[in-house]
């Protein structure tokens, strides 16, 4: 086996310094009866250039080659070179979680830069090194406020992306969490009438994402009033990243549950992602996750380490603030490179692209489509209501090679025939007239179709 | 230095500020090509939702960013230097052709939402490695979905609570021995149940009699890890299993440390009703300085119905789909499928090695371990005196008399070139050494270790001191923590 760095003499002389005489010897704790005497049934042992081709050949049936108008919480930005060659470093790749500071000062710092840039980002006072992702950031946030608040409900946007609030929903089954769901008007924003009548003096926090899961930015100030004149704490989840080059960041939240994909994470199927918390510096020991310090060392030498730790599961066990033990640390160091690469400038110039790519696809498709939502300001993705079945127009898209936007019956049923559509910097001209040249086939067709049905009526 | 190491030198290493030194307005490392659609007035279009400022984010160029991170990488240890023998954290080889056929275009740059028809490559990779993990563990189903092996535990005791919540009544507690890891009681507490601890015997296993005692009606499963924090393979397994049984609890199994038995044995074929993986542990993917990992749940039939959702099903059609119609499941524990990057790493680990190579790989873990527990027996004080199995729990009792602990043995350690083993864990042996080598290790690189270790024990005796104010060789001395948990500095600020 090519990874195994032992001779057969060598194992040899190893089994006889130890004083045994076979392998089996050392397997001897196991009752016979159930070590396993058979191979297992897996595929046999295969050559690298094998696997490769294997897996080449998973990349063929998995929409090589195709463009895309999918967003909903996982996006297709440019990823700069330099962030595979960085992150493949073995001193990066091969290490794991800094406990021993003496010997992980490139980790650490690079934790304590990343924890400083999304501060700067957020509008935050401090942020963690990581969750697992947008969904599961967005429950221990919950969480986090309910044990700030000492209340137990939560208020939730209907225009939280759908599968966050599933998430959310099984973590709060079993803690006591009762939560409500607060609707969306005709400008896609949250419905501030329906949230002032759903907070109650036992919400801890009202749970809302912006931009929302349409694409539509919410007045956060507004709900930030709302929510803290009844006492709550207001969290928002942030699940496209790159719109924090030009949309004002929620500076009125409490908490902030992040998803970091959009900065230079492949989409990878849906994962490894990288999601973060970040809050106000009061609430700090109630944060779940890793957190890394500045400090000196003996000589007083600037360095960093793991702090705060008595909130973790190591030392407190069932009293943590989570358990929470690795988190996506190599995913938050693609983050960091991204968010370097940009910087000051070119985020706020990756993040215009955006805007100007979706604002001319939305005016493409608004002549011949209709548009949801168009009263309040949008950021990437935008959502079409179409007279076809969303459904058949992304397989006749799918015949160009084109990945159109995504139906959203599954969880919206109340808005028809709409579909949710995302443009990225990567988004080109001609891809955009394509697709709304499709669609507006499609909505001439239906119209003929039915203008023919009329014509024999009459 | 008295004791000459013969694995480690010195040598320069850049020094290199924080990112925010270096930054200064106008210097760029991006280039967006020209856009190609009108652009738009964004005050116009966002009104008072426009930023105009990114306050302190850095400004610096392409050159300045790789000499940043390369300068810090070579701060850090890593595998890829030498033995990283950190105890229940399983830090072998990270096979360079998983990052390759991660990269595949398709793999990399595949949508979650994309339509089924066009996700078959990824759906195949999801299924097989989930047949491969079936049969490893010897368990029927699994799910894929959380995100590392704490979030597993909480997926697995979500299906244990809906599983008895099915049969009536949730009951109340989770039996935890004395040596688990601290994920697994801040685990329990997270779906809400009470923890009660249960104690080890003389020789480092669950004592069968406090089990018994124990167990009852309330108790809803017992999580174990196997072979424990001992390194110690719970010999009466199957007893533990039937006493649960006996009074309806679910076996849980923490399978931090299957490294240990992969191959040679099978947890289904034990008695364990569910368990977690760590594919970054045991499969190989990176550890990548605290993550990703990837903490898949295997389970027996009868738990099926409660699986997260959705579910990787083959359609009558042949292609394979995802399957939401699950009206008993537990919900969601993350967005989309898992850390989908993991499977593809840990998929090309298992062909890599074929059920040969996967036992041989075990095999040698355990050689290795038992390698060191006889190298350094004697020399280090062993609490228990059971076998080994993939790793060895020493402790300082002998240097402590001299007022050395673990901790700073585990900072000379350093000085010789090797990462340190896991310190203080598990609790129930006072200042532990837990020391896992993995397969990776060749001999001369054990042979080191020991040596070093040996050496380190000599200067305690002869000159404690040095040990104490190890580690000497480091870009840094030893961080004042009490000063940074004191008062927090969390970021840099200008």
């Amino acid at each position: 086996m090519r990874y195994l760095p032992k001779s057969p003499a060598d194992r040899e002389a190893m089994l006889k310094s130890i004083g045994l005489r076979s392998v089996d010897d050392l397997f001897a704790p196991i009752p016979s009866e159930y070590r396993l005497n058979r191979d297992l049934k897996i595929p046999r042992q295969m050559a690298e250039s094998e696997i490769v081709d294997f897996f080449r050949q998973r990349s063929r049936e998995n929409g090589d080659g195709y463009t895309s108008f999918l967003g909903a919480g996982a996006y297709m930005h440019y990823r700069p070179v330099i962030i595979d060659s960085l992150i493949s470093r073995g001193e990066f790749l091969t290490a794991y979680t800094p406990y021993q500071a003496e010997i992980s000062q490139g980790t650490l710092q690079s934790i304590f830069e990343f924890q400083t840039m999304i501060c700067e980002l957020t509008g935050m006072e401090v942020a963690n090194a990581s969750m697992y992702d947008g969904s599961t950031a967005g429950a221990e946030a919950v969480m986090m406020a309910v044990r700030l608040t000492g209340r137990r409900s939560v208020v939730v946007a209907r225009s939280l992306h759908p599968e966050y609030a599933e998430v959310l929903a099984t973590y709060a089954t079993h803690q006591g969490m009762p939560l409500s769901t607060v609707g969306f008007g005709d400008d896609g924003r949250l419905n501030l009438k329906e949230l002032e009548n759903s907070i109650t003096v036992d919400t801890a926090c009202v749970l809302i994402q912006s931009p929302n899961f349409f694409g539509t930015i919410e007045d956060v100030e507004a709900i930030a009033d709302v929510a803290h004149r009844h006492g709550a704490m207001l969290v928002v989840s942030i699940a496209e990243a790159v719109s924090l080059g030009i949309i004002e960041p929620p500076r009125s939240a409490d908490i902030i549950a992040m998803e970091a994909q959009s900065f230079g994470v492949p989409l990878g199927f849906g994962g490894p992602y990288c999601g973060v918390i970040a809050t106000r510096e009061k609430n700090v020991r109630q944060m779940p996750g890793r957190l890394v310090g500045q400090t000196v060392d003996k000589q007083g030498k600037r360095g960093f380490v793991l702090t705060l730790a008595t909130r973790e599961q190591h030392i407190r066990r069932e009293k943590a603030t989570s358990n929470i033990c690795t988190n996506q640390a190599l995913v938050a160091l693609m983050v960091n490179i991204f968010m370097t690469v940009y910087g000051k400038v070119g985020l706020m110039e990756l993040a215009k692209q955006n805007l100007a790519k979706t604002a001319y696809a939305a005016s493409q498709f608004a002549r011949h489509g209709k548009l949801l939502f168009n009263d309040a300001p949008r950021f990437n993705e935008f959502v079409v209501q179409t007279s076809e079945d969303p459904y058949a127009i992304d397989n006749r898209l799918l015949g160009h090679k084109i990945v159109g936007g995504l139906p959203l019956k599954k969880f919206y049923p109340e808005l028809g025939n709409a579909s949710l559509w995302c443009c990225t910097e990567m988004t080109t001209r001609s891809v955009i007239d394509t697709a709304a040249g499709l669609v507006a086939e499609s909505e001439r067709s239906v119209r003929s179709a039915k203008e023919e049905v009329e014509e024999v009526a009459r | 230095m008295k004791h000459m190491t013969r694995k480690a030198t010195r040598h320069v290493n850049q020094n290199e500020g924080l990112i925010f030194e270096k930054s200064s307005a106008g210097k760029a490392a991006w280039k967006l090509p020209p856009l190609d659609v009108p652009e738009v007035d964004t005050a116009k279009l966002l009104g008072s939702a426009e930023r105009v400022d990114l306050g302190n984010m850095p400004e610096v160029s392409e050159i300045e960013i790789i000499r940043h991170f390369t300068r810090l990488s070579t701060w850090n240890y890593a595998i890829d230097l030498g033995m990283y023998p950190l105890g229940s954290c399983t830090m072998k080889y990270n096979p360079r052709v998983n990052e390759a056929v991660a990269r595949v275009e398709g793999i990399a740059n595949g949508h979650p939402y994309q339509p089924e028809k066009i996700s078959q490559g990824a759906l195949r990779i999801i299924k097989t490695l989930s047949e491969c993990l079936n049969e490893i563990t010897g368990l029927d189903a699994i799910t894929l979905q959380p995100a590392a092996g704490a979030h597993g535990e909480m997926t697995g005791l979500l299906m244990v609570r809906a599983y008895h919540e099915s049969k009536g009544n949730a009951r109340k507690k989770i039996l935890i021995p004395d040596s688990a890891h601290g994920t697994n009681p801040a685990t329990a507490a997270m779906v809400n149940y009470a923890v009660e601890n249960l104690k080890s015997d003389s020789r480092g296993m669950v004592d069968i009699v406090a089990l018994e005692a124990q167990m009852n009606e309330d108790v809803a499963a017992l999580m174990l890890t196997n072979p424990n924090t001992l390194g110690i393979f719970e010999q009466q397994i199957h007893k533990i299993a039937d006493i649960l049984h006996a009074k309806g609890g679910l076996l849980y199994m923490d399978g931090a440390n299957m490294n240990a038995l992969v191959g040679k044995v099978r947890p289904g074929d034990f008695g364990v009703d569910l368990m977690h993986l760590n594919l970054h542990k045991t499969f190989s993917t990176p550890h990548g300085g605290g993550g990703p990992g990837s903490g898949p749940v295997a389970i027996k039939k009868m738990l099926e119905p409660f699986l997260p959702k959705p579910v990787v099903i083959a359609k009558s059609d042949g292609t394979l789909g995802f399957d939401y119609d699950r009206p008993q499941s537990v919900g969601r524990v993350r967005a989309f499928y898992g850390n989908f990057g993991m499977f593809v790493r840990a998929l090309a680990y298992i062909q890599a090695n074929g059920p040969d190579g996967l036992r041989q790989t075990t095999e040698d873990a355990v050689l290795n371990a038992n390698y060191i527990r006889k190298g350094l027996e004697g020399v280090y004080d062993l609490p228990y005196s059971t076998p080994t199995m993939h790793e060895v729990v020493f402790s300082d009792k002998i240097q402590a008399k001299k007022g050395v602990r673990t901790m700073d043995i585990a900072k000379r350690l350093i000085d010789y070139g090797f990462h340190p083993y896991t310190t203080a864990f598990p609790l129930i042996v006072p200042g532990a050494l837990m020391i896992e080598p993995t397969e990776s290790e060749p001999k001369e690189e054990l042979d080191l270790f020991i040596e070093a270790m040996r050496s380190i024990a000599e200067e305690v005796e002869e000159d404690p001191q040095t040990v104490l104010d190890a580690p000497h060789s480091t870009r840094v001395s030893r961080l004042d923590e009490t000063a940074a948990a004191r008062k927090p500095v969390l970021r840099w600020k200008p």
